[in-house]
């Protein structure tokens, strides 16, 4: 298929940056987005130009780098994938393809479709983790018994990639279902229960000091996340976060 | 406690709470204002109840003045500050493929809703004011003496077709405000587990057939005066 590109070009975080038009030709429907990119790119090098600037890693949807957003949604237009397991089948023959880098404020554009999503590892930081003693002294996991479905919820949970489609997705780039799902993630399991009223504090704190927006409960996010994030995540981080306050 | 006051989470708690008080006020507004259709004499009689109670008036009509004002002061906070978080606008954003209208767009319908309630405040609240604690008339009688004046007030303000037309366009927004904000509060303060789906009717229930009955009382009073 023949297809007409507009792909934001950035030179660097203070370029302003505009919408280019690209022609590409001959693409496969059996190949990935990222593919059809890599043969935009090919074009672009054989002809002398600077080639597009785009995040990848896995190219199997467990990395979450390729951050794209594309004909205005995260990842394309399929539900449950990351960019790189876009397949071109889900285009037509001349369509015209808009792709853009993730927008907001607190992921800033460091070059064309990369994005600084920094800000999320700073989360993390702050209390997406649990103290574990590894100094071969460690409790067998299988000692501690855990409801199955408890187990299974944090599992879901567990399976965010951090690949930010919730941020770009949303109205406000609000990041609470990530922070939702890291939060729930511990807050399930009795390894979590030790930092809890710490991890949630000071995870929300965080995500407030990165400049992200507030959720209104939209669901966006929910229905671009790659992982099929719940929004339950979000309603357990909002009791985790009050009961964390009144704990003090 | 202040941190959580000052926290995003703490401030959708709060937007939430707020938001679930003036349901019930609604819901307590509307189960008076439908007694003027069956009952005028009920309706008179819970009126001057509700007018001149001194719990009402200066307990709980103080509560509600905050929670209105707040929920909408808030509520534009919160928009500058999500608005603030996105500094590059999208060049294509496709919203209807993941979200609602009612929910991308709370800001325009809660504009439209306090546009109405100042006009509503205009024709009800500041006259009442004005005769019960500026004239000091506190005995809800007509000018003549002869019964009360509230039915009279009541189905006088909507003779105007453009007003039963305003406020009928006002519950309108009501409709598209609640159809988002119903469930969006129950889900701010966490709740939301295995019982949700039944939430999630009855919350579009109200949504519809609350500002349905408003509307309803609205042109009976037009059309029967």
């Amino acid at each position: 298929m023949n297809l007409t590109l507009k792909i934001w070009r950035q030179q660097g975080p203070q370029d302003k940056g505009k919408m280019v038009d690209y022609k590409v030709s001959d693409i496969s429907e059996h190949m990935s987005f990222l593919e059809m990119m890599d043969v935009l790119n090919e074009q672009l090098i054989n002809k002398g130009e600077e080639p597009v600037a785009f995040d990848h890693d896995c190219r199997e949807g467990i990395c979450g780098m390729c951050s794209m957003y594309i004909n205005g949604e995260a990842h394309g237009p399929d539900r449950g994938v990351t960019t790189c397991q876009l397949h071109m089948r889900m285009f037509k023959d001349g369509d015209t393809i808009t792709i853009e880098p993730f927008r907001a404020k607190a992921f800033p554009v460091i070059k064309d479709l990369v994005v600084d999503r920094s800000s999320f590892d700073r989360i993390q930081h702050a209390g997406g983790f649990i103290s574990v003693n590894t100094s071969g002294n460690t409790q067998d996991a299988n000692a501690i018994l855990i409801d199955k479905h408890d187990a299974d919820t944090a599992m879901d949970a567990a399976t965010c990639i951090g690949c930010g489609a919730c941020v770009a997705s949303c109205k406000n780039s609000s990041a609470m279902l990530f922070v939702g799902a890291k939060v729930s993630q511990y807050a399930l399991l009795p390894q979590g229960q030790v930092e809890a009223v710490d991890r949630v504090k000071n995870m929300v704190a965080q995500m407030d000091l990165e400049g992200f927006g507030n959720c209104t409960n939209t669901g966006a996010c929910e229905v671009e996340c790659p992982k099929g994030i719940s929004l339950e995540n979000i309603a357990r981080m909002n009791r985790e976060f009050l009961s964390a306050n009144i704990k003090g | 406690m202040s941190g959580f006051l000052n926290s995003s989470i703490g401030r959708k708690f709060t937007m939430a709470l707020s938001a679930l008080f003036l349901m019930l006020f609604i819901l307590q507004h509307f189960a008076i204002n439908i007694l003027s259709v069956f009952s005028p004499d009920s309706f008179n009689e819970i009126s001057h109840f509700m007018g001149t109670n001194p719990l009402v008036q200066f307990a709980l009509q103080p509560v509600l003045l905050f929670g209105v004002i707040y929920h909408f002061v808030m509520g534009f906070i919160l928009e500058i500050k999500n608005r603030n978080a996105r500094t590059v606008k999208y060049y294509k954003n496709n919203g209807a493929a993941n979200s609602t209208w009612m929910s991308r767009n709370m800001i325009w319908s809660g504009g439209f809703i306090l546009v109405f309630l100042v006009i509503h405040f205009i024709d009800f609240w500041f006259p009442e004011i004005n005769t019960k604690f500026i004239q000091g008339d506190m005995s809800g009688l007509l000018a003549d003496g002869e019964g009360y004046r509230y039915y009279e007030e009541l189905t006088h303000k909507f003779v105007p077709v453009w007003r039963v037309a305003l406020y009928c366009i006002g519950f309108v927004f009501l409709s598209l405000h609640l159809l988002h904000g119903f469930n969006s509060a129950f889900q701010s303060v966490g709740a939301n587990n295995k019982y949700i789906k039944g939430l999630k009717g009855f919350g579009k229930a109200y949504a519809i057939l609350i500002p349905l009955g408003f509307i309803f009382i609205a042109l009976f009073h037009h059309f029967n005066h």
